[in-house]
């Protein structure tokens, strides 16, 4: 019998569902598979409908989880076993190796800077680079550094070594090996997040052929101050500022005959907030949002549209954009749609469009289902065992969920979802020692 | 580590990123603290919230033998715990620390002039170094916690906390208003997304709530009055006439909501055939909606108004509500005509596109109008209801003589929840419903230490998702209950006995009623209620408070700093 619990995600719900267990006393171990706590929130400008800075509301989160006694950080590291029973669940981690010794390693960043290679950075969607040895993001947690030994020159060719030479604390050992680590656990929470559908696949819309045709989360890095161009709102194609941007809703979900039939129920009020922001930074752009229907659902949230309507002029059009014509030479864009209240055929010129992707869930998911039996849904959500009464259980007792792994919602929802996953592992720990002294 | 002695400040100015360090010449603030009076130490650091940054922080608190430390960087709202704990951790009293906002009151708002941001950030590190060296060591009174909850409200919600506090081994006091424990699923006929009766899920319910041990039920029952703080809260509550005095740990609102009663909205109330999506649940779960053969929704009926003043949310549920109802219709009648009239549809998530796909295969027509242009229902006694709409789909205005009407109203803040909120000193946002301490990372918690919300009471919501939040209400309230302890902020007021002429101005004034008077006349400030807002010893006659952590030489230094130190 364990008194423990298992949070696999590092996200924002895996960090709720963490801290509000250690804080009444509960040994949490956190998994994350990457090497930083944080997750999409981390990558985050702001956030609606407060326009709270999103790093500087989540470290302080993250950095608790770090430093609180009852919770043990697992990162860079992933579940591969999980056997038994709520209230004794033995579970199976892999620890990639870092090649970084995280108790030497004092995050002072020598290596990166001198490191010769060069990789996209995924935490800057790609538009930014990092090196082969990195941290993820400048408050990433650990603040310790992993290298890539796909994309290292030491690993691949034999040769370099050069971050094993200027690391001041002798940091770096390249005979790390992974390691499996078992623990025993009274219950597990999954928050595993959600995956972007990368919209490469409609041609309609030219993204990954177009150069100014972006993604919302690479708009997210662009306007952030610790993203690829320091917070300057500026398109890929010429680095120059926009006069137009437009969002287009929509992408991927609410598909009639496509993968994603789900409404990804954040995207209208994020493209709201992205609209608000870059009024912000330029108060002369135009900016457009075109919509199916426009969600607003949550507390606060049609406030917050029609603020960015009355206050920031944003323009909402109920348009079915068709596709996407590019400039040869000035690499501008013509956006071809249908006016849903005129029901006329239009174009709209625009310097930028960004698209609002389906969010969906983790490819990852279906193994961690297989492992001990867990349903998931025709989508890959893991599945609630009811829907309507008991929506943070599965069908496994002592196995919960929370955040956009069950279903998409929103960061106020997630972060509900992740407490009561908590107070129901908490139940499920109680429940067990009931039993043991019965 | 002596706290007395000489001060030894270190000052941490942090560059946070660009946030800081591309405005403000920070290399130039370090230089500048090492030569302010009890400067000790400087340094600079890319983000002293960091990891790293914390160590180097501890690391320079011993090796200098620092006393009091200074972070030069962003907003204590975020992140003063977090330095705080950091200087705890070497031994160093939470209280001698303290912070300098260079971030938002600098270089946020002056991006455009890095050099005058950088001599303000001088300034503000100034200021903050001439407090930190008059700042003393203070201690959180710690408080025992109660392991018992009182939650608020019978419906889905409360009992849904209630059975899991149970389950944790709380006890629970459940308060419901009406004679039976259930809310609203009382009125719902089936329940989305599974079709499941409600009054199966009620009877499920009830059955769990009455047959556990810890739960203590109170139908009829109302708050009357509520005095204490967490861990200790005694709170009145008045069953049919008779009164009890319970003693709780902690407090849960979950009070729900009230459906909106269109009155003088789409002749509603002229006619039997014109009715809510409630009143029209009610039917079905009675048995008694007599064959319709057209039947038509109006989506938004004093919702998302879009005024100043009006009530301009969206109520999040009923689109759903529409058509779950509109295909319960369809299954029962097949002949009869269904239409939703609309303005977006709120079929968000990834349960409810699919109900509102099988809709549309199953005829129900979805008429979208603009909200300038909203639908119109005539109805004369003698005469047929008449509901003439613009679809601006086609761009056509049509003409409907539906024999029910049916309009779906938001839900709204109920009458005993504003007394409530008074009660308990918990604040109802600009909608109405119950306002949590921050709208993205406490969407359960009040401001106030102990009471928790959830459900409808605190905005619209499912069934399922008023169960989760229920949950999380649930596993807030059981940290203090768990750990039976808090300790609570040391920052409050005290009074000078012999200065005090017991005027009771401080009484009369105190925001969180911690102010009484003793036998003696002489006001007592008690420590646990007190939030430390200053209010009293700004008002007091004979200036016999004083505030913990803002005493008057404290800030006055901090001013006089600010003034050049032109002033003694």
């Amino acid at each position: 019998m364990s008194n423990s619990v298992l949070v696999v995600g590092g996200g924002i719900a895996g960090i709720q569902a963490s801290l509000d267990l250690a804080n009444r006393g509960t040994k949490v171990y956190m998994v994350e598979k990457t090497p930083s706590i944080g997750g999409r929130m981390a990558q985050l400008d702001k956030t609606f409908p407060t326009l709270d800075c999103s790093i500087c509301i989540l470290a302080p989160k993250m950095i608790e989880c770090f430093r609180h006694p009852n919770i043990s950080l697992l990162t860079y590291s992933e579940v591969k076993e999980i056997k038994g029973e709520a209230g004794n669940f033995t579970v199976k981690i892999l620890r990639k190796p870092r090649y970084v010794i995280a108790e030497k390693c004092t995050g002072c960043g020598t290596c990166m800077e001198k490191c010769p290679i060069k990789v996209p950075n995924e935490f800057d969607m790609g538009m930014g680079d990092r090196k082969a040895v990195y941290m993820p993001f400048k408050q990433a947690v650990p603040l310790v550094a992993a290298i890539d030994s796909r994309n290292c020159l030491y690993f691949t060719k034999g040769i370099c070594k050069v971050c094993q030479k200027v690391c001041p604390s002798s940091a770096i050992d390249y005979e790390q090996e992974p390691e499996e680590t078992v623990l025993n656990v009274s219950s597990i929470i999954i928050a595993t997040g959600f995956d972007s559908f990368n919209p490469r696949t409609m041609t309609e819309y030219g993204y990954g052929k177009f150069k100014n045709v972006i993604l919302s989360m690479e708009l997210e890095r662009i306007i952030s101050a610790s993203g690829p161009t320091a917070g300057h709102l500026i398109r890929p194609s010429d680095g120059k500022e926009p006069k137009t941007v437009a969002f287009i809703q929509c992408v991927g979900s609410r598909s009639q005959h496509g993968e994603f039939p789900f409404c990804s129920s954040v995207c209208c009020v994020y493209a709201t907030k992205e609209s608000i922001l870059i009024k912000e930074h330029a108060p002369e752009t135009k900016v457009y949002v075109m919509y199916i229907d426009l969600r607003a659902v949550g507390k606060g949230f049609q406030e917050f549209v029609d603020k960015a309507q009355k206050t920031y002029d944003v323009q909402y059009i109920k348009a079915h954009p068709g596709g996407i014509a590019e400039d040869p030479v000035t690499k501008s864009l013509q956006i071809y749609y249908e006016d849903i209240l005129t029901g006329n055929m239009k174009k709209l010129e625009t310097d930028m469009v960004v698209l609002c992707p389906a969010l969906v869930p983790k490819e990852d998911n279906k193994k961690l289902a297989e492992m001990i039996g867990l349903e998931l849904d025709e989508f890959g959500f893991f599945k609630s065992k009811n829907a309507l009464t008991l929506p943070v259980d599965t069908n496994v007792p002592g196995i919960y969920i929370c955040g956009y792994c069950q279903s998409p919602k929103d960061i106020p929802e997630s972060v509900a979802q992740a407490s009561g996953a908590a107070a129901r592992a908490a139940e499920t720990i109680a429940c067990v020692a009931k039993e043991a002294t019965s | 580590m002596s706290e007395s002695k000489q001060p030894r400040i270190g000052v941490f100015v942090c560059h946070c990123g660009v946030n800081i360090g591309g405005v403000v010449n920070v290399p130039e603030v370090v230089e500048y603290a090492m030569t302010l009076p009890n400067v000790a130490y400087a340094e600079e650091n890319l983000y002293t919230c960091s990891s790293e940054g914390l160590s180097k922080l501890g690391e320079a608190i011993r090796k200098h033998e620092l006393n009091r430390v200074v972070v030069a960087s962003c907003t204590p709202r975020t992140h003063e715990p977090l330095f705080r704990g950091a200087c705890e951790e070497v031994g160093l009293n939470k209280y001698l620390f303290h912070m300098a906002n260079i971030r938002e009151h600098c270089s946020w708002v002056h991006p455009k002039e890095p050099g005058r941001a950088t001599e303000k950030a001088k300034e503000i590190v100034k200021m903050a170094v001439a407090k930190a060296a008059l700042l003393e060591p203070q201690t959180e009174p710690e408080i025992e916690v109660q392991p018992s909850a009182l939650v608020i409200g019978g419906g889905v919600s409360g009992m849904t906390t209630a059975l899991s506090l149970a389950n944790q081994n709380f006890d629970v006091h459940l308060i419901e208003i009406q004679d039976t424990l259930g809310g609203r699923l009382k009125d719902l006929y089936k329940l989305y997304p599974n079709d499941t009766l409600s009054s199966e899920v009620l009877e499920e319910y009830v059955q769990a709530v009455r047959s556990n041990p810890k739960i203590v039920v109170y139908t009829s029952s109302k708050v009357k009055h509520a005095d204490g703080f967490i861990g200790n809260f005694k709170v009145t509550v008045n069953q049919e006439g008779k009164e009890e005095t319970l003693d709780v740990g902690t407090i849960i609102v979950a009070t729900g909501a009230e459906v909106l009663e269109p009155k003088g909205m789409y002749c509603y109330g002229e006619r039997d055939n014109i009715i809510t999506q409630l009143e029209l649940e009610r039917l079905m779960r009675e048995k008694k909606l007599e064959n319709p053969t057209n039947v038509v929704m109006i989506q938004c009926v004093g919702a998302r108004e879009g005024k100043e003043g009006g009530r301009n949310y969206c109520s999040r549920i009923c689109c759903a509500v529409a058509v779950k109802n509109a295909l319960e219709i369809k299954e029962m009648f097949p002949n009869a005509e269904v239409s939703v009239l609309y303005r977006d549809m709120q079929t968000y998530g990834k349960d409810f596109e699919e109900q509102y796909s099988r809709a549309r295969e199953k005829s129900v027509q979805f008429i979208r109008y603009d909200a300038k242009n909203p639908p119109q229902v005539t109805a004369s006694p003698d005469a047929k209801c008449i509901v003439r709409v613009h679809d601006i789909l086609i761009n056509e205005t049509l003409e409907l003589e539906p024999d029910l009407v049916v309009l779906s109203t938001p839900l709204v803040q109920t009458e005993e929840a504003k007394e409530l909120s008074k009660i308990l000193k918990v604040p109802l946002g600009a909608d109405g419903f119950f306002f949590e301490a921050h709208v993205k990372l406490r969407p359960v918690d009040f401001a106030t230490d102990g009471i928790y919300v959830c459900g409808t009471a605190h905005s619209p919501k499912t069934i399922p998702e008023s169960i989760a939040q229920a949950y999380a209400a649930a596993s807030r309230a059981s940290i203090p209950m768990a750990v039976k302890k808090v300790r609570t902020e040391a920052i409050t007021s005290f009074v000078d006995e012999n200065k005090c002429s017991g005027c009771g101005t401080c009484v009369k004034l105190c925001p969180y009623s911690a102010i009484q008077k003793d036998e003696h006349g002489i006001a007592r400030v008690n420590d646990v209620l007190c939030k430390g807002c200053g209010v009293c010893a700004a008002s007091c006659p004979e200036k016999a408070i004083g505030m913990r952590h803002f005493s008057d030489a404290q800030v006055l230094a901090e001013a006089t700093a600010s003034l050049g130190g032109r002033r003694k």
